[in-house]
């Protein structure tokens, strides 16, 4: 699995970081995304698989 | 009654092609799901996003073409039968059938209800030019090809709308008249103080805001709006009024169903309406075991995670998981974000646990019964934010949340 973000896209919800906090974190400061692993071990794909489905601006995409 | 849940349906017929159509769609596939999936728009358009309508879009800040929620090839790798510019007029529960206008019928195992909300319009505005609601596209563009500099923009309703659009057209440099019936904006969502606080944003940018005022009528000449009329006699004057004075579900076609209606489509806390019939999103009304009421919640992140929900519960009706979200939405004004988790509705009190409500940094705590219920954050650290969602989640008591908030501060 290959993660991109969006970060123009983002919106700061943070949906992803409560969902598959060991791929995705947020800045300190704007609470954009941050990617934190673009390559996922396959324990956290079903995890950035529901990110990227209730991501509020469509700024997760994943190729499989 | 008894319910079948044993087996997994041959045929999804979705109707409603906006967020939380498209997340139920999209997770059915992600889930594994291989029979049929039939996706009903009254829209032409691909799935597109609609939060940034009253932001981005407005300001010029983001492109048209880029709101499109998924690349149209991610949409062709769903295999969907896509039936967009539809209409649904109306099912037939006993023969599981969806009938479209024009006469056409398309039937089901089962049925995701996902139609949304449409904009409450003042009466008699009907072929108004000038007179703008915002929720469609179509609306954002057409609003947007008229907020030029130096025009007179009156809005119509202090919410979160109203006020996304009053910080858009005052930054694009229009003298901007926003009218609110209620004393203070937002009060009866987030309470006088709140309300007061986020209300400040638009005094600090040369709005000029009027509370507790009534819209009676809306002047025109030609056919073109010139203003509005108050209650009180008294006009304002505008070249553009933007109405954002709530919202409607679309649950008309639904009427003669024997569906449950009240405000939305009433649904169980599986967010089913009926044996073999879902609702998702800003159209239904569903009972949300962790706050133990039923809601209807009109936010974006609400519409794909109920979605996302429901084609778990289809895929697995055995298992079947009830839909416990802490609702969280946002809201851009001026250099101001604004985020909310929770229930806040029917809140009880209010308790100001971090910043101050004088300045733009704060968190306000809600509480209903003993329990913290909501919170309130302006201009916070994610990491805190997300600190207070988890105690929402947790549904802990009022008092120990007061005491560690005390204890921190």
């Amino acid at each position: 699995m290959h993660v991109e973000v969006d970060v123009p896209r983002c919106v700061a919800s943070g949906q992803c970081v409560l969902i598959a906090p060991e791929v995705f974190d947020q800045g300190d400061d704007d609470g954009m995304v941050i990617l934190l692993d673009d390559s996922p071990a396959p324990e956290h794909h079903a995890g950035v698989r529901e990110s990227a489905l209730v991501c509020p601006a469509a700024a997760i995409r994943l190729s499989e | 009654m008894t319910v079948d849940l044993g087996s997994v349906p041959a045929r999804v017929v979705v109707v409603g092609a906006s967020a939380g159509g498209l997340a139920s769609a999209e997770a059915l596939r992600k889930f594994g799901y291989t029979g049929e999936v039939t996706l009903i728009g009254e829209e032409v358009h691909l799935p597109y996003d609609r939060p940034p309508l009253s932001k981005e879009v407005l300001s010029g800040d983001l492109d048209p073409d880029r709101l499109q929620l998924r690349p149209t090839a991610d949409i062709d790798a769903l295999r969907l039968d896509l039936r967009l510019g539809q209409m649904a007029t109306g099912v037939e529960v006993s023969s599981r059938t969806v009938t479209l206008a024009g006469g056409a019928t398309v039937g089901y195992d089962t049925l995701v209800v996902a139609t949304g909300v449409r904009p409450r319009r003042l009466p008699g505005t009907d072929g108004v030019r000038g007179v703008h609601v915002l929720r469609t596209l179509e609306d954002a563009i057409a609003l947007k090809v008229r907020l030029r500099p130096g025009r007179r923009l009156v809005i119509v309703g202090a919410g979160f709308i109203g006020a996304e659009a009053t910080a858009v057209a005052r930054r694009l440099g229009l003298e901007v008249t926003l009218l609110e019936p209620a004393a203070v904006p937002l009060a009866h969502a987030l309470g006088e103080d709140v309300g007061r606080a986020l209300t400040r944003a638009h005094h600090d940018h040369g709005v000029d805001l009027r509370t507790g005022v009534t819209v009676e009528s809306v002047l025109s000449r030609d056919g073109e709006v010139t203003g509005v009329r108050l209650a009180d006699g008294s006009e304002v004057a505008g070249q553009d009024v933007v109405v954002g004075i709530g919202t409607h579900p679309n649950t008309e076609w639904l009427s003669d169903s024997g569906l449950q209606l009240d405000n939305g489509l009433v649904c169980d806390e599986f967010s089913m309406a009926a044996p073999g019939v879902y609702g998702v999103g800003d159209v239904a009304r569903w009972h949300n075991p962790l706050f133990g009421v039923t809601m209807r919640i009109e936010h974006r992140t609400n519409a794909a995670e109920q979605g996302l929900a429901v084609a778990r519960n289809l895929l697995e009706p055995t298992a079947r998981r009830p839909f416990a979200p802490v609702p969280y939405f946002w809201s851009d004004q001026y250099d101001l974000k604004i985020q909310a988790y929770g229930y806040l509705r029917g809140h009880e009190e209010v308790a100001v646990v971090d910043g101050d409500l004088g300045t733009n940094r704060f968190i306000a705590a809600y509480r209903n019964g003993d329990r913290l219920v909501g919170i309130v954050a302006v201009g916070m650290p994610p990491r805190i934010v997300r600190n207070w969602r988890a105690a929402i989640a947790k549904r802990q008591e009022w008092t120990s949340v007061m005491n560690a908030a005390l204890s921190t501060a």
